[in-house]
């Protein structure tokens, strides 16, 4: 076994996480691309 | 001890890194920046950036300005091969409409070399695509949508639009034209 | 109910027994969408081939239609989930999470499938893998990647649920495999992927039902690109993750460093989705800075994370050679590689072809003002076969070979023919891909009937060079087609005519894995790299020059401001 007193670095902890690598994976890209775009869109002036 | 196994150290963070592989992400890390640098700096020295002027429009609104633009300024008719479209020479500095639709762009404009113009992008049904050859330009064009793009032709000649944007049966025959002279100077 | 496991005696790995008979299922509904696909290829390029010009133009966009979607969803899709299962349940030594929904998903993404399937080749459902509005197809054709999409996110929680599983049962010590890792990467974008799909795919299939009465043609396009290129993120990844596999199988590799490749997954997970904007950048209303920042995945860095498993796969390969003595010089590790051996041929030349191919003409195309000059042409599909094709389907075809013995536990059958096949498809995709760039340089149209513009009153005459490389598509294509359809043959005739190999030990407890304990000091100095760096430096060449000879090109230009 190794030795469990050295603590597990914190980005290995991030790492070791499924869930939060998920909910990172799925914030990031919606925020930056589909929320952002799409208020590029709606924020499209209106032609006279 | 591979791949398809769990790390046989516990503790896998803290160990220490190849120094080859180190200096390589370095590298990469560097031309990586540089690469995005290079689109941030082609936007203020560089003669080539799409436009976003886009205006929300509708394909009535949109048709009428094309139409006043051809009423003003064509200054004859196009061949035969030509479908007869108007031939529209519009002065330096305007705006001018060019519409996409089932399977034609219309009208043909007469620009002059080394001269601005205001270039207006839309489709009348499904998307198309602009496709200036033999420059090889490619726009995504909308419905809906008036993109406004400032294009100054650098060369004169004779030039084609091919539409690039899948647009049903007849896409293959949608290309237009558009003609651009030396000019008075 | 009770869970059985089997020890495979060729690979030493533990199956669990429905988690095996799902992933047998997936890999052979994903052969059967290759073959319908593959089928189609054949009549695309044999229509754009200009001097045959096979089909008429409806047949040629319904066929093309279905040749999209059969690939980059159904096909690939399938294999993908097979992958999943594989790396969790089997790389963790664990049981399956939810078996029985693991068929509810399975038969939710057949029925999709085959109701996508039925609606294009009933007509009038010609919209391309795009199916972009306001052009519309049959509603049937929406809800089938509706479905299909459903059940694939399905898998994606299975395969969460199985890494719970594994944990809770402790079948493993520490961090989960980097593979598995690489499967997890995968199943994030996944989900992004078919999240994003549901949100304008349902939409669009109330709208050809008449629900709703207009869907905006650039909202549908900036959301449907989350769906359409992330869904080929998940096949970057996965393939990725299938090359540190192969390179563990065949030469016993181990990662350079399992913090280095980690954290590129890890740079993926964040900012590969991004890349979708690639699709908008000669597009009207989307601003500049929402271009740039999502078309370089902030700041480039899935390109760096791209270009560190790109050096970190031939390095692990390396160090595992030169560990077994082979030293001499920068490449002998590379020249005493088993070169005939089909699964690692297949790996090595989807890494080559996928950076130097893909990869450099992706982050070029990528450019924000760059991409004017390639926008909707024939360029775009050389990208995209040069990646999806040489990198993803290459490696996993690669991978079937290892599969047939160990999964299908079946021997195969012309192994001659298996150690030919990675050079004649893989190399004539090379060719492929480059010809099509070659062609959309020249401004040759994507999704076109033809070339020579019959019937247009203004036809625009390409120039000869242009009919050439159109010309030489059609060869390789067909030499590609044709030898994937004989690997299609070969690996069907091994499950149904292929000698039955012994089953090995089953049992109703997981063996749990024993690492062997970290071998102190020695492992901290693995030999060096000098061949891969080499190879590195040689890309790194490549890219540059490429990258900026299109500047070049785009400085020749019309002004445009």
């Amino acid at each position: 076994m190794a030795d469990k007193e050295e603590r597990v670095p914190v980005m290995q902890q991030v790492l070791d996480n499924p869930f939060l690598l998920l909910f990172l994976g799925i914030t990031i890209p919606t925020v930056l691309y589909v929320l952002w775009g799409v208020m590029e869109i709606a924020n499209i002036p209106v032609a006279h | 001890m591979s791949a398809i196994l769990p790390p046989s150290e516990r503790i896998w963070w803290n160990q220490p890194i190849d120094k080859l592989e180190f200096t390589w992400i370095a590298i990469a890390l560097v031309w990586s920046l540089a690469m995005f640098v290079m689109m941030i700096w082609w936007h203020i020295y560089g003669n080539q950036n799409l436009a976003n002027e886009t205006y929300k429009t509708t394909k009535e609104m949109y048709a009428a300005k094309a139409q006043a633009v051809v009423d003003q300024y064509t200054v004859r008719t196009g061949t035969e091969a030509e479908k007869q479209f108007p031939i529209v020479k519009p002065p330096a500095g305007s705006d001018i409409y060019m519409i996409g639709r089932l399977w034609d762009w219309w009208p043909i404009y007469e620009l002059e070399q080394g001269k601005t113009y205001k270039l207006h992008l839309s489709a009348m049904d499904y998307m198309h695509g602009f496709s200036l050859q033999p420059q090889n330009i490619n726009i995504q064009v909308h419905p809906n949508y008036d993109h406004v793009i400032k294009i100054t032709p650098n060369q004169a000649g004779v030039y084609s639009i091919v539409c690039n944007e899948y647009c049903g049966i007849g896409h293959h025959t949608m290309v237009g034209r558009m003609y651009v002279t030396k000019g008075g100077e | 109910m009770t869970t059985t496991y089997r020890i495979c005696p060729r690979s030493g790995l533990q199956f669990d027994k429905d988690a095996e008979k799902l992933m047998r299922w997936h890999a052979v509904a994903g052969v059967l969408a290759l073959l319908l696909g593959g089928i189609m290829a054949l009549g695309v390029i044999l229509t754009r081939w200009p001097a045959v010009k096979l089909l008429e133009a409806d047949v040629f966009y319904m066929w093309l239609t279905a040749h999209g979607i059969n690939m980059l969803i159904f096909w690939i899709i399938f294999f993908e989930m097979a992958v999943l299962l594989f790396a969790s349940s089997t790389l963790l030594r664990c049981r399956m999470a939810t078996p029985k929904l693991g068929w509810v998903s399975f038969w939710l993404m057949a029925i999709g499938a085959i109701m996508t399937n039925v609606a294009i080749f009933s007509g009038e459902s010609s919209v391309m893998f795009t199916s972009y509005v306001p052009m519309q197809a049959k509603w049937h054709f929406y809800l089938g990647i509706i479905l299909f999409a459903v059940g694939a996110l399905i898998t994606c929680f299975i395969f969460l649920g199985t890494l719970v599983v594994a944990k809770a049962e402790k079948t493993y010590e520490g961090s989960i495999p980097l593979v598995t890792f690489g499967a997890l990467t995968a199943c994030i974008i996944a989900i992004f992927t078919i999240a994003s799909g549901a949100v304008i795919l349902i939409p669009t299939f109330l709208w050809s039902l008449g629900y709703i009465r207009e869907i905006d043609s650039l909202m549908y396009r900036t959301v449907w690109w989350a769906l359409g290129h992330s869904s080929q993120q998940i096949n970057v990844s996965a393939h990725v993750a299938i090359w540190y596999a192969i390179a563990a199988i065949v030469f016993g590799a181990k990662p350079m460093s399992e913090k280095v490749s980690r954290t590129a997954y890890f740079l993926y997970i964040l900012f590969l989705q991004l890349a979708s904007a690639h699709h908008l950048l000669s597009d009207p209303g989307l601003g500049s800075e929402w271009k740039v920042v999502n078309t370089s995945y902030f700041m480039y860095f899935a390109v760096l994370a791209s270009m560190i498993h790109g050096m970190t796969v031939p390095g692990a390969i390396e160090q595992a050679q030169r560990l077994k003595g082979y030293n001499k010089g920068l490449f002998e590790w590379l020249r005493k590689a088993p070169w005939g051996n089909p699964a690692f041929s297949a790996m090595f030349l989807s890494l080559i072809g996928f950076g130097f191919l893909g990869g450099i003409s992706g982050v070029m195309m990528g450019a924000e003002q760059l991409n004017m000059l390639i926008h909707n042409t024939i360029y775009v599909p050389g990208h995209f076969h040069a990646t999806v094709v040489i990198g993803t389907t290459l490696a996993f075809m690669g991978l079937t070979y290892f599969l047939v013995p160990v999964l299908f536990k079946r021997e195969l059958l012309f192994p001659g023919y298996a150690k030919m096949f990675p050079y004649l498809f893989g190399l004539s995709m090379y060719m492929v891909a480059l010809v099509m760039m070659g062609a959309g340089t020249l401004g040759v149209s994507r999704r076109h009937w033809d070339m020579a513009f019959a019937g247009a009153p203004m036809a625009y005459e390409w120039p000869g060079a242009a009919y050439l490389m159109m010309g030489l598509t059609g060869i390789f294509g067909v030499i590609a087609c044709v030898s994937a359809g004989l690997w299609i043959l070969q690996i069907v005739f091994s499950l149904l005519f292929g000698k039955k190999l012994e089953e090995g030990e089953t049992r109703s407890t997981p063996i749990p894995l024993t690492l062997p304990a970290p071998t102190p000091g020695g492992a901290a100095h693995p030999p060096a790299t000098p061949g891969t760096m080499v190879l590195a430096l040689i890309f790194l060449t490549a890219f540059i020059l490429y990258y900026f000879v299109n500047w070049k090109y785009l400085s020749s230009l019309w002004g445009m401001a």
